[in-house]
């Protein structure tokens, strides 16, 4: 009979996993490498926060990323005066709707946002920026696989190089870019890497302190149940 | 015990201390309270698992109005865009988490809160019917327990908009439509619950009101109540027999234990066991795999953008499969009025449950097959209802099996099992009470 039961509760678990349809490639796990962070954050910069804002996020938030105010005052800061800012766009949202028929969304959360039962946000996010593709029929001559008819061209074009649709309708490379394929790999793994810090830049941190947490719990449990037992060994 | 009121004052032993309590108890009934309701409150001594519930609600309710009180000093309910063209109220969330000292973990414990709120309160509930601790005489306790559950499911969909996230902003305007499907009087009146043709920065204002301080004032009020009765009545056990039939010399029953000590520190170990549980989720799983925090309420809300799928927090899901179970017109009315009233009854049947059953026993302990059956049955459907919940309409088993008839019969056997049981708990096969509780 509990055996029964513990299938049945866990039934629509294995129900839910049936039902997956979408592939996503696994984005590698970059959290724990500085330079990964950092090399994500340059390119970050330097492609994405052109037309996205990461308004949530001050500047000197980066110096946790091994940084000092300087460096990232000198090779980081384009657009912002003060340390203390927020990683804006230039442009304001309502000029930005007017130019490109949409204003391009923050990127503050999208390593969150974009987390579902095909995978995490940082697997979409891995598998968007290496599935663009050459195609005529859009505006910006541009299209994506997972992301079908998507606004946004391809912007880290120069270092991937220009894929096409095959026959079987799978991704090929057509024209090269700057970079091999495993060095582009390594590009987008960085960024996707650093989009997730920005998603929750206490991520870590909350961790580290949930370990002191538990092993506080841990010694508690220990007085609780032995003062419960103190009390209770008369009652029969 | 409302008896015992000021039955008899403390008087000093001369100490500081004690000429204090001596001076409080003249005016105010503090001993008395104290022993009434704890150190001379006689429990059950045979609680077991199933009773740590009542306390850990407690417990998270606590948790819940400490944070809330922490995160309305920083949260502004504005649904208009700031600089960037992100709604305020949304922004003043991720301000919350980012910009505040420690205020990511007020914020998870608050969002974990709430979803702790729900399964501590639903295993409590289900202890209730294991145990039959609804019936003669705790019904009013099983009443006010009912009005509690009504009150938690109104401010849980209440703050759930505050975050001003696409789930946030989509599952209101769900919700508030299904009023609007009430005849005559539905259209104005989902106007004006939203205070606006659409949910929007009034929708928003209001809730944060309803939220903050009116529910929150009925909820305590209530909690009250279900204390004050269930003191007044006596704990129920897991034996289901009355501990108050055999007293003692001094009339204090044979198989009760004052709560405290016993109980308090009985309770202590469930909270920290619970603490644990819950902190695992706060420090490493706060988003609950999309469960507890879900992945498209990190989208700000837009009213452009319809989600493709819009699915309430899970502990709402059993109720919405009842809702999306109706799809009938009857009386040429709207089948959404129909999935209103399902959902609305799948609650209030609950009140009635003291008056359907007629077992001549209360607990499962002593109850017989055809109960048991009926109830692992009635488990099992409210967690697949659960399931469907989250789930698109058009989602079937395994690829083949379609979901919406499913989830029709199960909701059929949810009120069926309710309905038909002043029937089946009488005809039902029944071992003998014993006179004493057993350890």
């Amino acid at each position: 009979m509990k055996k029964l039961l513990t299938a049945l509760l866990f039934a629509p678990a294995v129900a839910l996993a049936a039902g997956a349809a979408v592939h996503l490639d696994k984005a590698p796990d970059v959290q724990n490498d500085q330079a990964a962070l950092q090399s994500g954050a340059r390119t970050f910069v330097n492609y994405c926060l052109n037309c996205h804002g990461a308004s949530f996020v001050r500047y000197n938030r980066l110096t946790e990323l091994g940084l000092t105010e300087q460096q990232v005052k000198e090779n980081l800061m384009f657009t912002a005066d003060k340390i203390g800012e927020a990683m804006r766009v230039a442009a304001r949202p309502e000029e930005q709707k007017v130019w490109l028929g949409a204003a391009p969304p923050d990127l503050s959360l999208v390593a969150r946002a974009r987390a579902s039962a095909d995978g995490s946000g940082a697997d979409w996010l891995y598998t968007y920026l290496r599935s663009f593709y050459v195609d005529d029929k859009r505006p910006t001559g541009w299209n994506n696989t997972l992301f079908a008819n998507v606004g946004m061209p391809h912007v880290l074009w120069q270092l991937q190089g220009q894929q096409v649709l095959n026959k079987e309708h799978k991704l090929e490379l057509a024209v090269p870019g700057t970079l091999s394929p495993a060095e582009y790999d390594k590009v987008v793994g960085d960024l996707v890497g650093f989009m997730v810090w920005l998603a929750e830049p206490d991520a870590g941190f909350r961790k580290r302190v949930g370990l002191g947490v538990l092993a506080f719990l841990v010694v508690l449990f220990g007085f609780a149940y032995a003062m419960k037992k103190q009390f209770w060994k008369d009652i029969k | 015990m409302a008896a015992n009121t000021n039955f008899e004052k403390y008087k000093s032993d001369g100490s500081l201390q004690g000429n204090l309590l001596e001076w409080f108890d003249a005016r105010f009934p503090a001993t008395s309270m104290w022993r009434g309701h704890l150190s001379e409150y006689y429990a059950p001594k045979n609680f077991n698992f199933w009773y740590f519930f009542g306390s850990l609600a407690m417990l998270v309710l606590v948790i819940q109005i400490l944070t809330g009180i922490f995160l309305v000093m920083h949260y502004k309910p504005d649904a208009s865009l700031n600089a960037n063209g992100i709604p305020v109220a949304f922004a003043s969330v991720e301000y919350i988490m980012r910009d505040v000292p420690w205020g990511w973990l007020i914020r998870y414990m608050h969002s974990t809160g709430a979803s702790a709120f729900f399964v501590v309160v639903y295993l409590h509930m289900f202890r209730g019917m294991l145990y039959g601790s609804y019936r003669q005489p705790r019904e009013l306790v099983w009443i006010f327990g009912t009005l509690i559950f009504l009150c938690l499911m109104a401010e849980a969909f209440m703050g759930y908009l505050l975050p001003w996230g696409q789930m946030s902003f989509w599952g209101a305007q769900v919700i508030v439509n299904l009023f609007s499907a009430i005849p005559l009087i539905g259209e104005p009146l989902s106007i004006w619950i939203r205070g606006d043709f659409v949910v929007g920065d009034a929708t928003l204002n209001r809730f944060f009101a309803f939220h903050v301080i009116a529910v929150p004032l009925v909820l305590l009020g209530l909690v009250a109540a279900h204390i004050l009765a269930l003191h007044e009545v006596g704990s129920n056990n897991p034996d289901g027999v009355e501990i108050k039939k055999r007293k003692d010399v001094h009339g204090n029953p044979l198989d009760g234990i004052p709560f405290h000590p016993y109980y308090s520190v009985k309770d202590i170990v469930g909270v920290v066991v619970f603490l644990m549980v819950f902190s695992i989720i706060v420090f490493f799983a706060p988003e609950g795999g999309g469960y507890f925090l879900e992945y498209n309420n990190f989208l700000p809300a837009d009213p452009l953008k319809t989600p493709l799928h819009i699915a309430p927090v899970w502990y709402f899901t059993p109720y919405y499969s009842l809702l999306r179970a109706m799809v009938w017109p009857l009386f040429g009315i709207d089948a959404k009025f129909w999935g209103v009233v399902a959902m609305g009854a799948g609650v209030v049947i609950l009140a009635f449950l003291p008056w359907l059953d007629r077992s001549p026993v209360k607990s499962i302990r002593y109850r017989g097959p055809i109960f048991k059956t009926l109830l692992t049955l009635f488990v099992i459907s409210f967690f697949l209802l659960g399931f469907l919940g989250t789930q698109p309409p058009s989602y079937a088993f395994f690829g083949v099996i379609p979901s919406a008839p499913v989830a029709q019969v199960l909701s059929a056997y949810y009120f069926l099992y309710f309905l038909t049981m002043p029937w089946w708990s009488r005809i039902d096969k029944y071992k003998p009470e014993p006179d004493r509780v057993t350890m």
